[in-house]
């Protein structure tokens, strides 16, 4: 068994969260050791040597970015919290805010002090109603315990956090189209460079870091960057929180080393497949992400693993499904929410996402054409590498990679106008 | 919406279009909706043009230019939630209201949405209403849920579901 890190308060069934249960089992002591212990340079070196990635999606090591920050005093900096959680098969960083949001909040205090800025933001999706609402409370808490606002501990470190709500939008998560939103914008992603870090919100110096890579930073000051880098591999250390759902007996947050071996994670800790059914597919992180099948169960969950594996680490969230399955029904469900997520600004992605919504559509009813196949593959090509953000590359590999590995698949709605698996699935 | 709380928004931005979707979210709880003359009232306040303030309202999916249900049922019908079976609740949720997804019952209690991952995966298939999660919600489940609600509607008078309540 191994341990637990970020939710280890967690496996204490009665824990409740509040700031008094936090501070029983050692919170807010990383923020008070970094004070005494660490100027800003150090703890950004300290983090840098931990090998702490980005658990938002993309992987950036945390350290690295920090350190693109200017070092100027007199500049206005700020650091944005990602709590815009929407990357379909994802549901961590919803845990992490509800059951222990201290964790959190230390987290933000260390990031602010390592770069220098006075005000944080944590950018939480809309619907987390009940989420914003535990963050403002655990925020007046914390204030009134003296972890934020002036002269923190004494130490002449100043920050003030506030939550910011979104509006449903998942291209928010994206973190120029985030500060978009947070300035009082439509959330159209900014071509990058510059990178927030130089010109962020309000193109002052910022930066933005996910939920759950926050959190680990009081566990990285307090054990070390050694410590913490013994854990996975060399290029991707610590734990990860596995969201693993769809036809799995026991859906749910799994948080694990980062190299777990796939088979592991859904068959071991997950309880493998219900009704005794067979796998047939496995998204590793997000619907982001290009679609494993059965071959690759014996693959790692870290960054370079899924990375050759043809897939990516993503956001963590693992979505099982069985032989029930239509994998162009799956293609179609995931072309819809791009089509509706995609935000217009970039013709090949506006044009595309629709597209291949359109054209799965037509499949999936039985209404398929023979060139349609070529089609969907051509739409992706055009969508792909060519757009201010990702969201459009994110539309496209994935549905590249249930043609090829179950192209036969697509071929028979075409062939017999009808969707095989009509009476089996879900819907 | 007190002068004071639009103060105490205000003076979290050093600029004051960023309290433009606090704001809204406030705006559209007291009436339901957002309202033609709050999207006014918010443009002369944040000293935006109307076009920079409705461009945004029709941005984002929680925010609503037309009236609808007191309350706002949500079914999720992304991956995880279809896999097991979402399209058949929200046909369930469609017959036990008596209307189509994105429409508002004749009462003008429930609007149903079909709406995108709700990052709440591990319990699929999901639906929430206000602030609160539900699931795995079965499609055999949906005629007592729905008459749970209705119960809940006729006793309480319940405020939007948009946001905590004051005390957290």
């Amino acid at each position: 068994m191994s341990e637990k890190i970020l939710t280890k308060r967690l496996e204490n069934p009665g824990y409740g969260g509040t700031i008094e249960e936090y501070l029983a089992t050692g919170g807010y002591q990383a923020i008070a050791k970094a004070l005494k212990e660490h100027a800003p340079a150090s703890l950004i070196e300290l983090v840098r040597r931990s090998g702490l990635r980005g658990r938002g999606g993309a992987g950036f090591p945390t350290g690295v970015k920090w350190g693109f920050v200017p070092k100027d005093p007199g500049l206005t900096k700020y650091l944005v919290c990602n709590a815009d959680e929407s990357e379909p098969g994802t549901f961590k960083d919803r845990d992490l805010i509800m059951r222990d949001p201290h964790q959190l909040l230390e987290g933000i205090l260390l990031a602010s002090y390592a770069i220098g800025c006075q005000t944080a933001y944590i950018y939480i999706r809309g619907e987390f109603i009940a989420g914003a609402a535990i963050l403002e409370r655990a925020i007046k808490d914390a204030a009134a315990h003296s972890f934020l606002g002036k002269d923190i501990l004494g130490s002449g470190f100043s920050v003030e956090i506030y939550p910011h709500r979104g509006a449903g939008a998942y291209i928010c998560g994206e973190e120029t189209a985030l500060l978009e939103s947070l300035e009082g914008k439509r959330g159209l992603p900014r071509l990058k460079p510059p990178f927030p870090a130089t010109a962020g919100l309000y193109r002052l110096p910022t930066v933005v870091n996910n939920v759950e890579t926050l959190c680990n930073l009081p566990h990285i000051v307090l054990r070390g960057p050694e410590w913490f880098s013994s854990i996975g591999t060399p290029k991707s250390t610590g734990t990860r929180i596995f969201s693993v759902s769809g036809h799995v007996r026991r859906p749910g947050n799994y948080e694990l080393p980062i190299d777990v071996p796939m088979r592991e994670l859904i068959f071991e800790h997950a309880g493998g497949m219900r009704d005794g059914r067979r796998l047939k597919a496995v998204i590793p992180g997000g619907s982001s992400v290009p679609v494993l099948t059965e071959q690759h169960l014996d693959t790692r969950m870290d960054f370079e693993s899924l990375a050759k594996a043809g897939s990516m680490a993503g956001s963590g969230g693992v979505i099982v499904m069985d032989e029930s399955t239509c994998m162009v029904r799956t293609g179609e469900v995931v072309a819809r929410f791009y089509h509706h997520e995609s935000c217009g600004q970039c013709t090949q992605c506006r044009e595309g996402t629709a597209w291949l919504h359109k054209t799965l559509r037509r499949i999936e009813e039985g209404r398929g054409r023979k060139a349609d196949l070529d089609l969907l593959l051509d739409i992706c090509d055009n969508m792909k590498g060519k757009t201010i953000c990702p969201l459009s590359d994110a539309a496209a590999m994935p549905i590249e990679s249930y043609l090829k590995y179950f192209g036969d698949e697509f071929e028979r709605h075409i062939v017999e106008h009808a969707c095989p698996f009509a009476s089996t699935d879900g819907s | 919406m007190t002068e004071e709380t639009v103060q105490q928004i205000l003076s979290r931005y050093p600029h004051h279009r960023s309290a433009l979707l606090p704001l809204l979210h406030l705006c559209q709880q007291e009436a339901g909706y957002l309202t033609e003359e709050a999207l006014r009232l918010l443009s002369k306040r944040l000293g935006l043009s109307p076009t920079q303030v409705v461009e945004v309202a029709t941005f984002y999916d929680m925010f609503h230019l037309k009236p609808g249900g007191q309350r706002e049922i949500w079914v999720c019908h992304n991956l995880s939630c279809s896999l097991l079976g979402a399209e058949k609740v929200v046909r369930r949720f469609e017959e036990a209201l008596g209307i189509g997804a994105g429409e508002t019952t004749q009462d003008g209690l429930f609007r149903l949405k079909r709406v995108e991952c709700l990052a709440a995966c591990g319990i699929a298939p999901v639906v929430q209403v206000g602030a609160e999660y539900y699931g795995p919600v079965s499609p055999q489940d949906v005629a007592q849920f729905v008459e749970r609600l209705r119960a809940q509607s006729a006793v309480s008078n319940q405020g939007s579901a948009f946001l905590p309540k004051a005390d957290g």
